[in-house]
């Protein structure tokens, strides 16, 4: 049969590869973090196109908080970010106890300070190990799990939750920290260094993992801002900033720490951002924990704050305020605030909208992983594709947060 | 009970907080008296200052935030849309939460809309991250953003009925969801 008889959609390419080909890279692809597709338009090896498909995950949780009460709302935020809880915790609790007008006693703000450090830490070992072995480094994978594993048995150890602590309630802390907690955090700290320098010595001077991330996803720094870019992954194009120092909030202005940032723009830069943070984060949980003085957990306001247990046994007001509490909930003035908070991937800011009434009216979460990713098609598009799954490491995305 | 009482004066005292960028207030005053038709009003709450924008000045406002030296907001933190019920006219609320990486300061623009004209103006075209935050809005709230380079649904699936953060929008949806 000649050619010419052929349905025009058999006619013969003379080059295949000048033809641009449309791949599906996930949702079940392990290499992107979670439920996230990537439609990808490919010129041979090269990518023209990305297009981010997100929503796997999504299951109304904006929606939800509309119907539970404000102190119902703080397990809500634990399943959002997975790795960072006791950010969205305090991002949450902050925000309400902005409109609340409450003030927190100085021995939980510091205890906040300590526990979100170590979470930070705990995500950034999640990030590097995942991150490595994406890149097919699989032995750091093992050694991040096991420094993360101490950190989750200290927040275990202090909320009874490993994944979902939910341990900063409105006006504190659900509960004073355990006996011996502080030995605990203190061995947790001498040994975190040395842990940190093996990290290093695994990755940072290897030949394969910097020929795999130098140069790769670059993003300027003016992209970086307009684009959105906050956390780890705008420090690492050349921004100094962090919300700890700009806005600071719970105390962060009056600890000794440094804001690591590199001027090389790529994933490169954004590792070795990261990697300085980690022992950035560990400073301020040593100077936290010096400064645990004894003291209340809890804020002098009984009408949103549960009453201590003996209280309840021995006081009539005690023990009405707590089925107040429980049953109906607490009325918060009417109004909105958006409070900010240094994320472990970068701004978290909640958006709350109050009616007056004991439920929120709307809660918005901006989640630093969802903007970020919005950033991805920028780094990806004219690299390689075994580079995208470099890309999407750096920039650091917990699916959970990103579809909320 | 009297205790009480006074412990609820005194959270009441403390909600009206110092603002949290007093230098912005001045700025923001200023612009008002520059340029009357692009702020409608000013809120100051809770520490923090919202400016209610008409809606067809939203552009032109954004666009001299972002450039201005003074107050140079060269990003956009966050976007999101609101519903405040069907009774309530104007129903729906955009936001806008600006950040100034060299000042440091925050503000926040409001635009309200009628239900029946739900349109505003997209800024993708000034903050390229305002795509997505404007495609959540729609998919969520049902707002649409006229210019918006790419107005689709994100979280939800393409041939999803409604706007499932409309106060209207039973919890549960209408009936069961199949993918396939």
């Amino acid at each position: 049969m000649s050619a010419s008889t052929l349905p025009p959609q058999f006619e013969v390419v003379d080059r295949p590869l000048d033809t641009q080909m449309t791949i599906s890279m996930g949702p079940q692809h392990p290499s992107t973090h979670g439920v996230l597709r990537l439609e990808l338009v490919l010129d041979g090896e090269m990518v023209v196109k990305c297009t981010p498909d997100i929503g796997y995950l999504h299951t109304g949780m904006e929606k939800l908080f509309e119907y539970k009460k404000y102190q119902q709302g703080i397990v809500i935020t634990d399943r959002m970010d997975y790795l960072n809880p006791l950010g969205n915790n305090l991002a949450y609790v902050m925000a309400v106890e902005k409109l609340l007008g409450i003030e927190i006693p100085e021995r939980a703000q510091v205890i906040r300070v300590l526990m979100c450090e170590l979470q930070r830490i705990a995500s950034h070992l999640v990030w590097l190990g995942t991150h490595a072995l994406d890149l097919g480094a699989m032995t750091v994978f093992f050694y991040c799990f096991r420094e993360r594993e101490k950190i989750l048995n200290l927040i275990e150890a202090a909320s009874g939750g490993r994944l979902t602590p939910s341990y900063f309630r409105i006006g504190g802390l659900m509960m004073d920290l355990p006996a011996g907690f502080e030995r605990r955090v203190k061995q947790f700290n001498d040994n975190f260094p040395p842990a940190h320098a093996e990290f290093h010595s695994l990755l940072t001077g290897n030949r394969i993992f910097q020929k795999r991330t130098q140069g790769i996803g670059i993003v300027s720094a003016e992209d970086a801002i307009d684009l959105g870019l906050t956390g780890p992954s705008l420090r690492g194009s050349g921004v100094n900033v962090d919300v700890r120092r700009t806005n600071p909030y719970t105390g962060y202005e009056t600890y000794d720490f440094e804001i690591p940032v590199e001027t090389s723009c790529d994933v490169w830069g954004r590792y070795l951002v990261r990697m300085r943070e980690m022992l950035e984060s560990h400073k301020i949980a040593v100077q936290a924990l010096a400064r645990l003085k004894p003291g209340s957990v809890k804020a002098d306001a009984p009408k949103v704050v549960l009453p201590d247990r003996e209280a309840m046994k021995t006081h009539m007001d005690a023990l009405i305020h707590h089925f107040l509490i429980v049953a109906e909930g607490f009325n918060v003035p009417a109004g909105e605030v958006y409070h900010a908070i240094e994320g472990s991937k970068g701004e978290l800011g909640v958006y709350i909208k109050s009616d007056g009434g004991p439920k929120p009216a709307r809660v918005h979460f901006r989640g630093p992983s969802f903007v970020n990713l919005s950033a991805l098609p920028h780094m990806c598009e004219g690299e390689m594709i075994a580079d995208v799954v470099a890309v999407i490491g750096s920039i650091d995305i917990v699916l959970g947060e990103i579809d909320r | 009970m009297s205790q009480d009482i006074q412990r609820e004066q005194t959270i009441a005292a403390q909600s009206a907080s110092p603002l949290e960028y007093p230098a912005l207030l001045s700025l923001v005053a200023a612009l008002r008296q520059a340029q009357a038709e692009w702020v409608s009003d000013v809120v100051q709450a809770f520490g923090e200052i919202t400016v209610v924008v008409p809606r067809a000045q939203v552009g032109a406002v954004c666009a001299f935030l972002k450039t201005a030296p003074e107050f140079a907001f060269n990003l956009l933190a966050d976007l999101c849309g609101v519903d405040r019920g069907p009774e309530e006219e104007p129903r729906f609320e955009v936001n806008y939460h600006l950040f100034s990486t060299t000042k440091y300061h925050r503000l926040r623009l409001k635009v309200l809309l009628n239900e029946d004209d739900a349109h505003v103006p997209t800024v993708s075209g000034i903050w390229r991250t305002a795509n997505w935050h404007e495609r959540e809005t729609y998919d969520l709230v049902g707002i649409i953003f006229d210019g918006h380079p790419d107005l689709r649904r994100i979280l939800l699936p393409d041939d999803w009925q409604g706007h499932a953060l409309r106060k209207d929008f039973p919890l549960r949806g209408y009936e069961p969801y199949s993918l396939t």
